[in-house]
């Protein structure tokens, strides 16, 4: 069999990557797409806006509030405790720790007895619209035929606000949605198109282009993340307390671990709309659950164990606290390791059930 | 001449309600060097067979070797081997002709560089437009010169010029007889019996999942006994002829077979000028008269009929 090639001479010196090729060729359908690029910087953007601006005004059925200890604490515990509407949470805690629930959105409104005069100092952030309610509520319960004497302290301070709170919560949202939804649609509309089936025929390795798709995620998310962090600080003021390295790599971790999620809900779709379905399946109790818009910590105990098993929680719950508190990432492995877990996993099973046509 | 593909009795049932059995029990031998073509209707299992043949599809049972290769041990080293161009591939719209062959050169460790993949087929001037752009059949040739990128030793082509007008489809031809002739090996499927005819070195003909006939184009035509039709109708009240003159046109001298259809006697000639006179004397002396008369060179067409009672074209609305 002869092996001269077409144009006699030409022995092939140039090196190929096909890794390298197959995110480069992503990346290309990607940016000459312009429909995609809005819907992915576009959209989380404008959601950040919209509930930034106007918080969700949310009807409240269950108002938690928190007695800081101190003189009269039990008092107004059991008052509050049996006023039926709205329905109120109370604990006795720490000042310090209520301060912190505060700060985190786990409670709407702190209440710190003052030492003389039986009064109280309210403490919440005037631009949460439950804390708001939060305050008028407890108001109305405490002021008897005498009148409790209430002084009001505002939580503005940066990083204490709801605001503050929520950035992190939309950050984890729009890398969950972007990573299922950019590599999910992608693969679905690959295999109805035959690509997959024809690359399938050629040398490929499938761990390339498997990965290749979740790299060229990371790329894409870039600038989303960017944007997003960006916006909130000019408009909002939202700043990070943590490493912004820390929060890279976190972010990182979170793009690529809802990656592989996305890959392995669209491994075996052979429609659009069957893609679909199964991504609002998975995501929906993270929607819900994961703290996106309040603390996931609200939810009742028993329900706790699954929700932190979510891959959201432990992403937001990383986020919040590198942006919120600063803490160090080395505090932070276990929810790290358990997203990375998530990744690496359903890479693996995606690769192994992947339907190629 | 050593062979490059053989399977023996491959067969391929898609799983039902009801099952299907798209291919039974089909022997095939492709020689290295040849452009081998498998004709037959939509439906006849040529996809389903050239597919398992590319290592895409596992047959129910039956044996395949490609390159003196299974695909079970071997896959990898096959794939460097071969270059496949799929029925229906939309490749990426967005891509440049160029970024597409680029793309699938660096699957393969040696090949082409993609230039000279793109020079193979005609396609240098729109090098850098986007694959969207490309005319029909200009998207297939890009589909030819990815197949082509990796140098390969054999090729596969399913149904390379459906759907094409009759230039592009010449386009495409020359560019698999130009591989061909640098004694490498096609395998193509068709249902065009003129692409079978004037391209392929030797054609299967295939139908319900079996070969029916094989052999050189010619060889296949000269098996109808004549190489020659005579069409003509008949102007006699309702336009058939009565069966007594079917009887008789097959005595015509050099006459080999006979049939009719719609109003058509449709005659396997070995020697118009012997039969045509003999013929057209009879036709006279019984008072018949001639509504229309044509003679052709017999094609695949005519051997499909022959074996089948059905064309081509319309075989596929006539399966069972």
């Amino acid at each position: 069999m002869s092996q001269e090639s077409v144009s006699s001479s030409t022995a092939s010196t140039r090196r190929y990557y096909p890794l390298l090729e197959l995110v480069a060729a992503r990346v290309r359908e990607f940016y000459r797409e312009p429909e995609a690029i809005f819907w992915v910087y576009g959209f989380p953007i404008l959601m950040t806006i919209a509930l930034g601006i106007a918080f969700a005004n949310k009807p409240i059925t269950q108002v938690d509030v928190v007695v800081a200890a101190g003189p009269g604490d039990r008092e107004v515990e059991s008052l509050l405790t049996s006023h039926d509407d709205p329905k109120f949470q109370v604990r006795i805690l720490p000042a310090e720790t209520a301060w912190e629930r505060l700060r985190t959105g786990k409670t709407e409104l702190v209440l710190v007895p003052h030492t003389a005069g039986g009064g109280f100092t309210f403490l919440y952030d005037p631009a949460r619209a439950e804390s708001m309610m939060a305050r008028f509520a407890v108001n109305e319960v405490l002021q008897g035929p005498k009148r409790i004497p209430i002084e009001e302290q505002h939580m503005t301070e940066r990083g204490s606000r709801y605001i503050d709170f929520l950035i992190p919560g939309l950050l984890g949202l729009s890398l969950m949605g972007g990573g299922m939804w950019g590599v999910g649609f992608v693969t679905v509309d690959m295999r109805i198109r035959m690509l997959l089936k024809r690359l399938l025929a050629t040398p490929m390795r499938k761990r390339d282009f498997l990965l290749g798709l979740m790299l060229s995620r990371l790329l894409f998310m870039i600038p989303e993340v960017l944007l997003m962090l960006l916006f909130a600080w000019l408009a909002f003021g939202v700043e990070v307390r943590g490493s912004l390295l820390s929060l890279a790599f976190i972010i990182v971790l979170g793009a690529f671990t809802f990656a592989g999620i996305g890959l392995l809900v669209a491994s075996r779709a052979r429609t659009i709309e069957t893609v679909s379905g199964l991504m609002n399946l998975v995501m929906l109790p993270m929607w819900l659950l994961s703290g996106i818009f309040f603390s996931s910590e609200r939810f009742p105990a028993f329900l706790q164990p699954l929700i932190k098993a979510l891959p959201l929680t432990p992403l937001i719950d990383t986020l919040r606290s590198t942006m919120l508190e600063g803490t160090p990432l080395i505090v932070l492995w276990p929810e790290l390791a358990l997203l990375a877990l998530y990744g690496t996993l359903s890479f693996a099973i995606a690769l192994k059930i992947f339907r190629w046509q | 001449m050593t062979v490059a593909i053989r399977c023996r009795q491959l067969v391929k049932v898609y799983p039902g309600p009801p099952p299907v059995e798209a291919v039974r029990g089909l022997d095939l031998e492709v020689q290295t060097g040849e452009c081998f073509g498998m004709l037959g209707p939509n439906g006849a299992g040529k996809t389903t067979t050239i597919e398992i043949l590319e290592g895409l599809l596992k047959p129910t049972s039956g044996s395949v070797e490609v390159l003196s290769r299974s695909w079970d041990r071997d896959e990898a080293e096959l794939r460097q081997r071969i270059g496949i161009s799929l029925q229906e591939t939309k490749l990426s719209e967005k891509l440049t002709v160029r970024e597409t062959l680029v793309l699938f050169r660096s699957f393969y460790r040696q090949g082409l560089e993609p230039e000279e993949a793109i020079a193979l087929v005609s396609l240098t001037e729109k090098s850098r437009t986007r694959v969207g752009k490309l005319s029909g059949g200009q998207k297939q040739r890009l589909a030819l010169a990815c197949a082509l990128v990796g140098d390969p030793e054999l090729l596969f082509l399913d149904e390379p010029t459906t759907g094409l007008d009759p230039q592009a489809r010449r386009q495409v031809w020359d560019i698999i007889r130009r591989f061909r002739d640098r004694g490498r090996t096609v395998m193509l499927t068709t249902h065009y019996m003129d692409e079978a005819e004037r391209l392929c070195d030797r054609v299967a003909i295939v139908d319900h999942g079996k070969i029916i006939a094989e052999g050189t184009p010619r060889e296949l035509i000269q098996s109808l006994g004549g190489e020659h039709i005579i069409e003509f109708s008949l102007i006699d009240g309702n336009g058939r002829a009565p069966q007594a003159e079917l009887q008789w046109f097959a005595q015509v001298p050099t006459v080999h077979a006979v049939r009719e259809e719609d109003g058509q006697i449709c005659l396997s000639v070995g020697e118009p000028h012997i039969a045509l006179p003999a013929l057209l004397n009879r036709l006279r002396d019984s008072g018949l008269e001639l509504g229309s008369l044509t003679t052709r060179h017999a094609s695949l067409e005519d051997v499909f009929v022959s074996l089948t009672g059905r064309h081509l074209r319309d075989a596929e609305t006539n399966r069972p």
